[in-house]
């Protein structure tokens, strides 16, 4: 569904990402992990259009997205979530998810307008729907920029859901979390696989991501250093030491 | 009473002018540019009644959508640029246009007088408004037509979709494309539709003063352009509308008896509104506190 082809970025003379190439399955959870500054958060900005590659092609869905801007990757059917939660603070909860459902399918684009203006009954329906999804029913209309820290969480995850993605690249969704909350946070995923949408998700909590994930790539210095099934990574002596052996002695 | 009809009118053009600041202000972006797609406005519409005989009301609409044009004209090149560094462009922009129009003769006779814009001397001889027998009264009401029909309109994009499209913008402009906006498209329209709220208002102030010269759309006016909407706040239109009748009635003409001291004050008093309220007179504690006061329902209980 999304395959990255030898691909690289280079900031000055920091090679940030270097010949990256991995491929992402249809109706999986495929997680990025690495030690910071190893390249994952990177990846997910080239992906997502925030900055050019230096090399390398992107495609999704058969289509190239290299260096396509923001807005159209989202249109093709990708969206994700940011490792500083990036909400619009003073737009109420339910704004944030109205903003975010720009997207028309080609068969409503004669409501295109109406859609624009005030939001359809389909679209407040599904605001609703995302609003109670993300477990925030009776707070829509208080501002983002009020709720507590997991609940920002949850919206921001319920916004990308609100473009209507395929592919979602989750950027440390569990940084800052309790363990009562990964769990959520699992579990939530798994609802997402089952509704057919596909995770790209970069994280450092091993918890979440050795028991949610089907395939794992191990980044180090921007470059791809293993790739497997979490039982494969947390036996894969270049991941142990790059990655899972620091973290364990910590 | 003409002293109040006139005081009204001024009210309502500098409302229009603050207007055209507000929708670019949503998006994040700072201009310096409205002073000169007034200037842009008024000339053209002035042209259009004395020099052509139009009526006044397409005259204005054609000025605004000259106005709204060049505005998107220069939204594009200011799409790459970023705060200090736009107020900067856009100034130079402003400052571009009313050196044109310092620059700009184009006289034609109109019965044994000599009509249009000249130069440094300015437009003279707008007299649309005496020449069709318009009371202040009258002119007053045409005023305040324009402005409530541009409030209503703007607060009609501001509850709507586009409206949260373009604060989301303002707030996160990266997480904005992240969720689909087309930040070029944003932020050019809000240019367009502040331009041509901005050459509607300049028709009009060229009509209502008979008298335009390029020296009125200065820096200064720029800044009231944008003084306007940030001392109201960007909650609403309304709060807008109060800061100008905060400067312009209170400030300019309830002050007029401290003479030159007044000026002093007039910029202190401004400083002080910012720091007592620093998200404008309107915010969104106001909004709640207004809304509980009269029962309304909070908006998006829909939800």
């Amino acid at each position: 569904m999304l395959e990255l082809q030898a691909l690289s970025k280079h900031f000055g003379g920091v090679h940030a990402v270097d010949d990256l190439s991995l491929t992402v399955n249809r109706g999986e959870i495929f997680g990025l992990i690495g030690p910071n500054g190893s390249g994952k958060s990177t990846t997910v900005n080239l992906i997502c259009g925030v900055f050019p590659v230096t090399a390398g092609t992107i495609s999704f869905e058969g289509h190239d997205i290299t260096s396509a801007q923001p807005h159209r990757a989202v249109a093709a059917g990708l969206a994700r979530t940011f490792q500083n939660i990036r909400l619009f603070s003073h737009l109420t909860v339910w704004q944030n998810l109205w903003v975010a459902q720009g997207r028309t399918d080609g068969h409503e684009s004669s409501r295109f307008v109406k859609r624009w203006l005030a939001g359809d009954s389909t679209a407040r329906r599904s605001v609703s729907d995302l609003i109670a999804f993300a477990g925030l029913s009776d707070r829509g209309d208080e501002y983002a920029g009020n709720l507590a820290f997991g609940e920002q969480r949850r919206l921001e995850l319920a916004r990308a859901l609100a473009t209507g993605p395929k592919l979602l690249l989750l950027d440390e969704p569990a940084a800052g979390m309790n363990l009562e909350e990964v769990r959520e946070l699992d579990e939530r995923l798994r609802q997402l696989v089952e509704r057919g949408i596909t995770i790209l998700l970069v994280e450092h909590v091993m918890e979440l991501v050795m028991g949610v994930t089907d395939r794992i790539a191990v980044l180090n210095f921007g470059r791809k250093i293993a790739e497997g099934t979490p039982a494969e990574i947390q036996n894969d002596e270049a991941a142990q030491e790059a990655y899972l052996g620091s973290s364990n002695k910590a | 009473m003409d002293f109040y009809y006139g005081l009204l009118q001024i009210i309502g053009m500098h409302t229009i002018l603050g207007l055209s600041a507000y929708i670019v202000l949503l998006t994040g972006q700072v201009t310096l540019a409205q002073a000169g797609f007034f200037a842009i406005g008024a000339y053209i519409a002035g042209m259009l009644t004395v020099l052509a005989g139009w009526h006044l009301v397409p005259s204005m609409l054609v000025a605004a959508v000259v106005s709204g044009t060049v505005a998107c004209l220069v939204g594009f090149p200011a799409l790459r640029i970023k705060g200090l560094m736009l107020v900067v462009a856009t100034m130079a922009f402003g400052e571009a246009v009313r050196l044109f129009w310092f620059n700009f003769d184009y006289q034609r006779s109109k019965g044994e007088a000599l009509v249009g814009p000249l130069g440094g001397e300015g437009f003279k001889q707008i007299r649309y408004f005496p020449e069709n027998g318009w009371t202040t009264g009258e002119v007053a009401t045409f005023v305040w037509i324009w402005v409530a029909l541009i409030m209503a309109a703007l607060w009609w994009i501001d509850r709507s979709r586009a409206g949260a499209v373009l604060r989301a913008v303002g707030e996160d402009e990266l997480a904005a494309q992240s969720v689909g906006i087309n930040l070029t498209a944003v932020k050019v329209t809000a240019f367009a539709v502040g331009g041509f709220i901005a050459g509607i208002g300049g028709a009009i102030y060229a009509h209502y003063t008979t008298h335009i010269e390029h020296s009125n759309f200065g820096v200064i006016l720029a800044t009231f352009a944008i003084a306007y909407p940030i001392l109201g706040g960007l909650t609403n239109v309304v709060g807008t509308l109060l800061a100008v009748i905060f400067i312009q009635g209170f400030l300019v003409e309830g002050l007029r008896f401290l003479g030159d001291w007044r000026n002093l004050l007039f910029g202190a008093l401004i400083v002080l509104a910012m720091n007592v309220r620093p998200r404008g007179l309107i915010d969104e504690r106001a909004m709640l506190f207004l809304r509980r006061m009269f029962g309304l329902a909070k908006r998006g209980t829909n939800a």
